[in-house]
């Protein structure tokens, strides 16, 4: 592609704006995740989903130590995540939603990890060691993530009237974020162009493949295309991005650099 | 050529010495225990990647297990006191992310001490740690750490942890 097309502020740092959109987005649903802790239905299910924020929770420190590296001002995972403004995050506005009934929380998950199967798959090949070797391993890890939202919308689909009103209600207010994740610009033109990644909306066919086969089985419609949101990868966020940073970032915003 | 020779032999020499220098860092290292599974050190983990001494500098690469295994942290610091502990002034501990660690790389030696602590190893051929029967049912994929499931025998019963598959 040709760099002089771009808006300049994205491709000053295009390596570093890759690592840190996928470092937010793991961080931002960690956060939300781990909500969920000593509330989920049973033992087992709080488990899992304290499980799997810290498998996002470790996934995102890898993603802004690197973007910290390569970016080379000696910004660290730390100050990458308690340090910046709610405008200054690039995640997905899916995973920012609020957790919801637990219908919500598990449809949100199986959009997120049937994306993150794509996503890391596509990046497993490319020229950039350090996200090809990180991306294996998040492949594999989304894989679980993904056996385990299904089996729930599956369960909750299928289950009793109530069960199938949520889990469908759910999914129809989800619906509008599933565009997002599969939109182009600057930095995903510059990836494919600089590290072989192929650009994501070449995936979408297989995410939603992938997605419509859980949805059958839970005899659960799929919701039809109404009005598509975007904006996080541009720091445009919903309303509720603010409140989860406020929550999350309060200590060190109150005591800067504080340690213990 | 006599002198090709000795010079040659005097290359030799000078790599075996730091070879050897470089194994005793390895042993060292690979004897330090798993914080969260007492009964495995890394080098049953095969978590040691690459050692480079250089006088009293050490620079170590590890590979991560699971991306949010809390351990992480310990491991890097018990390396650290380790390698100070034995005389170097400079220790640096990097994160290689590839390849992949994969629970294959957990060598024979390690599977035997967790089916003898308990826990199931990975691998096809699982059998539980208490009666070695084949009949093996997951009750949750996620369980105490983030590299164990829960898991119970259908045949004694008896509820274990093993080691998931990834």
């Amino acid at each position: 592609m040709n760099p002089a097309a771009a808006p300049a502020e994205v491709l000053t740092a295009p390596l570093h704006s890759l690592a840190l959109r996928h470092g937010d987005d793991n961080l931002v649903l960690a956060q939300r995740l781990s909500m969920w802790v000593s509330r989920a239905p049973d033992l087992e299910e709080d488990l899992a989903l304290g499980n799997i924020a810290l498998d996002h929770l470790g996934l995102a420190r890898a993603l802004l130590t690197y973007a910290g590296e390569v970016e080379g001002a000696g910004r660290t995972e730390d100050q990458l995540a308690m340090g910046r403004t709610e405008r200054q995050f690039t995640n997905l506005l899916l995973v920012e939603q609020p957790n919801g009934d637990f219908a919500m929380t598990m449809g949100r998950q199986l959009l997120f990890d049937a994306y993150q199967l794509e996503l890391w798959d596509s990046m497993a090949g490319c020229s950039d060691e350090a996200l090809a070797g990180l991306a294996m391993r998040a492949s594999n890890e989304a894989r679980y993530h993904f056996l385990h939202s299904s089996t729930w919308v599956e369960r909750l689909g299928d289950g009793t009237e109530e069960s199938h009103q949520r889990m469908q209600a759910a999914l129809d207010w989800l619906w509008q974020f599933t565009d997002e994740p599969f939109e182009g610009d600057a930095v995903t033109a510059w990836a494919a162009a600089e590290l072989g990644v192929a650009p994501l909306g070449e995936h979408r066919d297989r995410w939603e493949f992938r997605v419509d086969k859980v949805l059958s089985k839970a005899r659960l419609d799929k919701p039809s295309s109404g009005n598509r949101r975007s904006g996080g990868r541009s720091g445009r966020h919903s309303e509720h991005l603010g409140h989860l940073l406020a929550e999350m970032q309060w200590m060190q915003r109150t005591y800067p650099g504080l340690e213990w | 050529m006599d002198a090709t020779h000795i010079s040659g032999t005097r290359v030799v020499i000078a790599l075996q010495a730091l070879g050897s220098r470089e194994t005793r860092v390895r042993r060292l290292l690979e004897a330090i225990p798993d914080p969260e599974l007492p009964m495995l050190d890394l080098g049953d983990l095969g978590l040691v990647r690459d050692v480079h001494v250089e006088d009293g500098a050490v620079e170590v690469s590890i590979t991560p297990t699971f991306l949010g295994c809390p351990a992480l942290d310990s491991m890097r610091r018990s390396i650290r006191e380790a390698l100070v502990g034995d005389g170097f002034d400079q220790v640096e501990v990097r994160t290689v992310y590839s390849p992949a660690w994969s629970v294959e790389w957990i060598s024979p030696a390690g599977r035997a001490k967790l089916r003898s602590a308990g826990i199931a190893p990975p691998g096809s051929a699982r059998v539980c740690p208490h009666c070695s029967a084949e009949a093996i049912r997951v009750v949750s994929e996620f369980g105490p750490t983030p590299c164990q499931a829960l898991s119970a025998c259908r045949a004694c019963g008896e509820p274990f942890t093993s080691i998931r598959d990834l």
